[in-house]
Parts: structure tokens; C-alpha cells; sequence
């Protein structure tokens, strides 16, 4: 069975790999995209193996598989890492062809998601678990919001050129205008490479009239597009950034936990909270397992998991000097939803004007490697 | 009496069966047509969501800088999302049929309307289409926007209304099932009332029922009332015999007896011969006595229990004079028939008139003048026969109808009573002005006119 699994998945690769990636798009699906990390966990000769292509940092997550296979000798797990937009694309490229070589596909790109389910890559799934999910976090019980991890501002207290660290988009605002030393040290999400740094920033375009400005500020402070969230978050650990903008509030999390200088903000106008994602593939070969584990990751137990990761915004444990304490206030955060409505950025049309208008003044840097 | 007919029903059981076969036809004409309108009414709501994103959608297009943009609102797409369960395609088409903006999409039928079913990918969807002329310095042609939605949640309203409508029909039909039962029951409640008020009796009260009970149940109180009066008729007219029977013969009875005492204490052969004599007499009056109670009881009896049939009284009365004249060939003469010359039709029984008609006949023979004079004819509403003789009458005075238990008239006039009064009819005397004694029957003209009996 494993074996199966592996040579199909094997050969998936071999075919992406063929492609030659000087030619012009091809006509039919495109396989070509691969993971950037993968991880094994558990028995490898376990009878029940579950493949779980995510757009989601191993390590967030590593606690939550080990505390669900603790409890399943019989099951093991391939954990593979992805950016949004390669991810997206792959499943994509088999949902068409109607295949399947993962059992469950999770992305920090919930517009990607509702898009591959509403295309009809999903099969339903109940449990009581998911039945208890509010509206915005289950769609057709194919696509069940996992996480809530917020967008957030991030500063480097030690770094930070003196005065109030804003607390929100007007307050960055004004900022950015009174401190040329800004310039060219505020980074945030490339929208041609992160489909979740789209995904905010299109959001941001919806939610209020300050998104003109806000661009225009960030064109003016020579605001760097990058990726991904560890990278901006290593780099103003480092000093390289003073400011990062719209950061998956997790991977900030996770960083602030070692270095009281990092400071983390919830904008107080208002805090974009992302669902990330899961749904199980209409081909998936192991769905029972697959639905096992999202319900295991919706239960107390696996909750408890996700909080101690800081992958639940709205029940973050404290940190030590940092201003975000117990309770966040509720209605600070606006959830992005999971509705077909997040269709709307990945309109043609409206992806082309939206990223013609954000290239027009961000500038993209390549993207930033780990040290 | 407590044998149960052969052909017992329960019309409980009867009611119940009607309207639930009423109630079946009716739960699946009313699914057919909540299924119907359910679909109808969700089709109409959810078409005006998609027929409101494609306007949005479409109006969003535009023309500017050589090309066509589409600048999609967010509501159009949240308008799409208020059918929470269903995944949507859009696609915004150029006056070629290519793709402005959105999904790749099946072209719509060549025949469609505003509103067509189609397959995507297997899944049934609706879509609405809507075109649009642009007549720009730079572009003139037609764009079209398709949006459509897989339907389960118009299949979910359509569902929810036939089961609310289904639901409606089983409580109305609970209810109606109820009210039937209370209806039955209340209904069959006054049969209940008489067969406690006949329980209730003792063996010999035949008075009437006395009972308030709907005028639907009124018709069967008064045809038991009519029963009992019929019975209590028999049972009178049966007690009025016996002290007849009794009276007329213990007088006969007792003279023999004392001729028989006489004769047995007679020492002179020649008066013993003319006391046997008498016994004799007697004793041939006796017999005949006799005859004529046994014959009177029949008769009654006749005309209590035979159905009443459509007779020519004509008929009747001639037979009876014939009869008459056989049994006593020397009245032959005296005896006159004046008949009229259309039927003469009433309700009743030949036999029992007859026998009626015939003790006229006789007794006017007997006891009045002749020549005797019998008539049949019809007299206002009433068909009549009448026997008139030139003689006084049955005893001087008034003229007054003459009641059963009349005795000057003899047994013979008891039976004609009788016989009228099982008959519903009439029988008096009179004494014309061109003298003698004129003996009426009456009876109700038939109902129908048919054919007399033959």
C-alpha cells in the first residue's frame, strides 16, 4: 500500500520534474511544482499512513502530529511543507485528472482552498467536531478553518528608532512619515510569491479606505516584498527589518517566545485573523484517517496543542513584556471567512489590477533564505 | 333476537377507511404539488440571487484604455455566498464568446432563456445569463455575463416546503381523523339513547317513544312508534276476541248445558225428543258461531300482516257479492252490483276486503230490506264501497260511524272494523234521504297509478 502511494507519488515528481520549464505554459496540467520539506513521522511500517500536503512550517505543527500519533501505533504521517501558491497549483493540476496522492491538503491561502473546493476537489466530512464549527470555519463540511492566526505588526523594541511603537495602521502611518530612518527596513509579504500575503493584502484593499494610503506610504518608504513569515520575523530579530507588516501572528509568536525585544501588535483598527485551512481531496485514499486528524486537531486535546504553538490568536498564552495579554479584545479581529466570497481576489481581472497597483510602488526582493 | 344480522358492519370502521383512502389520494396529490411549487418557489429565490450577482457582475464591465475591464464588486460575490452551502462559476464573456474574465464555463444552450440547467463537472448547476450591448467610440458588441450555482440549497427550500406542507397535511388529517371519530360517535349517539330508552322497558309498555332525537333519527322513531301501535293493534284487537269469543260462546255453551241437564232428568220420550231437538239447534248455531270467530281471527290477522298491494275495488266487490250468491243461492236475486266504469284503485289486501264486504252483504241481507245495492266507486280522495239495503238500519238513532266494539251489528261488523283499521280506512253508516241504510267503506287511493292486480 505505502509502497504504491510512494512510487505514484514518486512518479507525480518524476513528471514535474520532466518538465521543461523554458517552454511556455503546457496546454494541460501542470505537475511541476514540489515541496519544499519533507517530514516523516511515526512507525514507517505502520499499516495506515497518512500524507498531509500543508502549506504550514513543520515545526508549527510538529506537537500537534506527535500528539495524535501518540495515541495511533498503527498510523504514521507524511508531512509535507509547501508555499501556498505551488501547493495550490499541484492539487489543482491532479484534482483535474482526478487523482489524488495526498489525503489532506492544508493552506495558510484560505482564498486557494475555498477555490480548489469550490471547483469541486473536496469530499465531505462529518463529525461532531466539524458540525460544531461556526459558519466561517466550515464551508460545505469540505473545508474547516483549523487555526486562527492573526496578522500582525511586528517590531524589534531594541532596534526600534525611539518613540511609540504604533498600535495601529494610522499610528504606522504617521510614522513612516516622520521617520525617513524607516526607509527600505518595513517589510512585508511578496503577493506574486505567498499566497497568503495576497490573500492579506487583497483583504486589507476590502477592509478600509486606509489601504491607499497605506500602499502609498509603503511606496514611498521603499517597503520590501519578500517571503516568508520566518524569514521577515529572523530578520527583524536581526536587525535587518525594523518593521514588519501583515506576519502570519504564529510564526511572530514563535520568535517573540525567545526574544522579549520582539514586539507583536494586533492593530487596533482592526486585526485580520486567517483560518488556515484543511480539506480532504475526493480521490484521498486514507479520508478516515485524514478526517481522524482534523477532528483531533478541532478536540480539546489537539486545541490545547495548537494554543501552546500560538496557532489560536484569540487564546494566546502570555507573553513575557509583551503588551498581548490573556484575552484579546473580540472585537478587534475580523476573521476572514470561508465562504465562496474569497473567490473575489483570484478574479483575472481583479488579481491583475490588484497586483499592477501593488507592484506600481512595492518593490520585491528576492525571496530570503534562513540562515 | 341477539343473533347478529348476517350483514353486520361497523360504520365506524367504514367512515375511518373513506377518509383514510380520501386522506392517501390526498397526501400524494398535495406532495405532488408541495414538491411542484416547492421547486417553483426555490428556483424564484435563488435565481434572483444569481440574476443579482450577474447584474452586479455586469455592470461592473467597462470600457476604458482600448479594452474591457471588469472591476467585479465584493457583493456580488456575497450575494452568491447567501446560499451557504453551494459552490458558483462566473464568467464574463467578450461578443466572441471568449473569456473576459472568470472560470472556464460550458457555452449556454443556443435556446436558453435568462435561466438554464447544465452539468459542470458532473455537478448539476443553474445558471443566469445576461447580455449586455456596449456601443463605446472604441468597442461596439455584446458582452455576457453566465453565473450559476450548484442547487442544493434551493434543493434544501424546495425539500423544506413539501415537508412543511406534508407536515400540514398529517396534522389536518390527525384532526380530521379525530373530528370523524367524534363526529360517529356523536352521531350514532340517539341510536344509542333509543336502544336504552327499549332496554330500559318493561315487556308490555308500548307507548310511544318520547325522546329528543335529530330529525335524521326522527323517521325511524316514528316507524318503531307505528311498529308498537301496529302490535298493540294485534294485541287489542286479539284481547277484544277472546272477551268476544269467550262472551259469545259461554251463553250457547251454558244453554246447552242445561238442555243436556233437562234431557238427562226427562222421564217423557216425546219431550226428550224435542229438548235433543233443540240441543240439535243449538248446537248446528254453535258450530256456525264457531266458523265465523275462527274466520274473523284469520281475516284480522290478514289485514295486520299482508302487505298492502294496489286492488281494484270493483274487482273486490263483485267477488264478494259472487260469493255471497254462491253461499246463499236464494239471495241471488236481491243482490244488485252498481260499479263504476273506471278502476276503482286502492292500497290493500283482496282477501281480508272481501271477507269485509262480504259481511255487509250479509248482514244487509239478514237483518235489512231488499234489494241490496253494492257500489264501487271513487268519492273525492277516497275509493268506496258501500252496500245499501231498504231496510232501517242496525238500530234507530243518529248516523254516526259505527265503532268496532258496536253490538247490534254481530260479529260481522267487528271484522269490517278490523279490517279498516289495518286498512288506515274509514267505515261508517248512513241513511240517505231516499231511505233505507247505506254501509260505507273507505279507503286512501293508491299511490301510483298502476295496473290492478290480476
Amino acid at each position: 500500500m505505502i509502497r504504491a502511494r510512494s512510487l505514484l507519488g514518486t512518479l507525480l515528481l518524476g513528471l514535474g520534474l520532466a518538465a521543461t520549464p523554458a517552454l511556455s505554459a503546457p496546454p494541460g496540467p501542470d505537475f511541476s511544482a514540489m515541496p519544499d520539506q519533507v517530514a516523516q513521522f511515526g512507525n514507517p511500517d505502520a499499516p495506515r499512513h497518512l500524507i498531509i500536503r500543508a502549506a504550514a512550517d513543520i515545526a508549527f505543527f510538529t506537537p500537534v502530529i506527535e500528539a495524535f500519533l501518540a495515541s495511533r501505533p498503527d498510523s504514521s504521517i507524511t508531512w509535507e511543507d509547501w508555499t501556498t501558491n505551488a501547493l495550490h497549483s499541484r492539487v489543482q493540476a491532479e484534482c483535474t485528472v482526478g487523482i489524488a496522492s495526498a489525503d489532506l491538503v492544508f493552506s495558510s491561502a484560505a482564498d486557494l482552498q475555498v477555490e480548489l473546493v469550490n471547483a469541486g476537489c473536496a469530499q465531505p466530512y462529518r463529525s461532531p467536531q466539524t458540525s460544531a464549527l461556526p459558519p466561517a470555519r466550515n464551508w460545505r463540511d469540505e473545508l474547516f478553518g483549523i487555526t486562527e492566526e492573526a496578522a500582525v505588526m511586528v517590531f524589534n523594541r531594541r532596534t526600534f528608532p525611539g518613540g511609540a511603537i504604533p498600535q495601529n495602521r494610522f499610528e504606522l502611518l504617521d510614522l513612516m512619515r516622520a521617520s525617513p530612518e524607516l526607509d527600505g527596513r518595513i517589510a512585508t509579504y511578496d503577493i506574486g510569491a505567498s499566497g497568503v500575503g495576497n490573500l492579506f493584502a487583497f483583504q486589507d484593499s476590502l477592509q478600509a479606505s486606509t489601504f491607499g494610503s497605506l500602499l502609498e506610504s509603503f511606496g514611498r518608504a521603499d517597503v520590501v516584498a519578500t517571503c516568508c513569515s520566518v524569514g521577515i520575523v529572523e530578520m527583524i530579530r536581526e536587525g535587518r527589518f525594523l518593521v514588519g507588516y501583515n506576519i502570519l501572528g504564529s510564526y511572530a509568536y514563535a520568535v517573540a517566545r525567545d526574544d522579549p525585544d520582539i514586539e507583536i501588535v494586533l492593530p487596533s483598527d482592526y486585526t485580520l485573523v486567517l483560518h488556515r485551512a484543511a480539506f480532504i481531496p475526493k480521490a484521498a485514499l486514507e479520508s478516515e484517517l485524514a478526517g481522524a486528524f482534523i477532528d483531533f486537531t478541532l478536540s480539546a486535546d489537539g486545541r490545547q496543542v495548537l494554543e501552546q504553538e500560538g496557532l489560536i490568536v484569540s487564546s494566546w498564552p502570555d507573553l513575557p513584556g509583551s503588551p498581548i495579554k490573556g484575552e484579546v479584545p473580540a472585537g478587534r479581529l475580523r476573521p476572514i471567512e470561508l465562504t465562496p466570497a474569497l473567490r473575489l481576489g483570484l478574479d483575472n481581472m481583479k488579481h491583475a489590477a490588484f497586483t499592477r497597483s501593488w507592484n506600481a510602488r512595492i518593490k520585491t526582493s528576492p525571496r530570503i533564505t534562513l540562515p | 333476537m341477539s343473533a347478529r344480522p348476517a350483514t353486520s358492519y361497523s360504520l365506524r370502521r367504514r367512515l375511518t377507511l373513506m377518509l383514510a383512502a380520501a386522506l392517501l389520494v390526498g397526501g400524494v396529490l398535495v406532495s405532488l404539488a408541495s414538491a411542484s411549487y416547492g421547486r417553483r418557489a426555490a428556483d424564484q429565490a435563488f435565481d434572483r440571487l444569481l440574476n443579482g450577482a450577474a447584474t452586479q457582475i455586469i455592470e461592473a464591465v467597462i470600457f476604458a484604455d482600448d479594452h474591457l475591464a471588469v472591476d467585479i464588486p465584493l457583493s456580488a460575490f456575497q450575494l452568491l455566498s447567501l446560499a451557504p452551502r453551494d459552490r458558483f462559476f462566473y464568467a464574463v464573456l467578450g461578443p466572441d464568446g471568449d473569456l473576459i474574465t472568470g472560470d472556464v464555463l460550458p457555452p449556454p444552450p443556443e435556446d436558453a432563456g435568462t435561466y438554464y440547467n447544465t452539468e459542470v463537472n458532473g455537478s448539476a448547476m443553474r445558471f443566469a445569463r445576461l447580455d449586455r450591448t456596449f456601443s463605446e467610440r472604441g468597442f461596439q458588441g455584446r458582452i455576457t455575463v453566465l453565473v450559476g450555482q450548484t442547487t442544493e440549497a434551493r434543493s434544501a427550500l424546495a425539500a423544506e416546503i413539501r415537508q412543511t406542507a406534508l407536515i400540514g397535511l398529517g396534522l389536518a388529517g390527525a384532526v380530521l381523523v379525530a373530528l370523524t371519530v367524534l363526529a360517529t360517535r356523536a352521531a350514532l349517539h340517539p341510536l344509542r339513547l333509543i336502544e336504552e330508552a327499549l332496554s330500559a322497558r318493561a315487556p308490555q309498555d308500548r307507548h310511544p317513544l318520547d325522546l329528543p332525537v335529530p330529525h335524521e333519527v326522527h323517521r325511524l322513531v316514528q316507524a318503531l312508534n307505528q311498529f308498537m301501535e301496529r302490535v298493540e293493534r294485534i294485541l287489542s284487537t286479539n284481547r277484544r276476541m277472546i272477551a268476544d269469543a269467550s262472551h259469545q260462546l259461554r251463553t250457547p255453551i251454558a244453554g246447552l248445558r242445561a238442555q243436556s241437564e233437562l234431557a238427562a232428568d226427562e222421564p217423557d220420550p216425546e219431550r226428550l225428543r224435542r229438548i235433543v231437538g233443540r240441543i240439535h239447534s243449538r248446537s248446528v248455531d254453535l258450530s256456525r258461531l264457531t266458523d265465523q270467530l275462527l274466520s274473523r281471527a284469520m281475516i284480522i290477522h290478514r289485514a295486520d300482516a299482508m302487505p298492502l298491494l294496489p286492488i281494484d275495488l270493483r274487482r273486490v266487490a263483485m267477488e264478494a257479492a259472487q260469493d255471497v250468491s254462491r253461499d246463499l243461492p236464494e239471495a241471488g236475486d236481491q243482490i244488485r252490483l252498481d260499479l263504476a266504469g273506471d278502476p276503482v284503485m286502492a292500497e290493500g289486501d283482496a282477501l281480508s276486503l272481501r271477507e269485509a264486504i262480504k259481511n255487509l252483504i250479509v248482514n244487509a241481507l239478514r237483518h235489512g230490506a231488499p234489494p241490496v245495492r253494492i257500489r264501487a266507486a271513487a268519492w273525492g280522495d277516497e275509493m268506496s264501497v258501500s252496500v245499501a239495503d231498504q231496510g232501517p238500519g242496525p238500530q234507530a238513532g243518529p248516523p254516526a260511524p259505527i265503532a268496532g266494539q258496536a253490538r247490534s251489528g254481530g260479529l260481522g261488523l267487528h271484522i269490517v272494523a278490523a279490517v279498516l283499521a289495518a286498512h288506515g280506512g274509514r267505515f261508517y253508516g248512513e241513511r240517505p234521504e231516499s231511505g233505507g241504510y247505506r254501509a260505507i267503506i273507505a279507503l286512501p287511493a293508491a299511490h301510483s297509478a298502476q295496473e290492478p292486480a290480476p
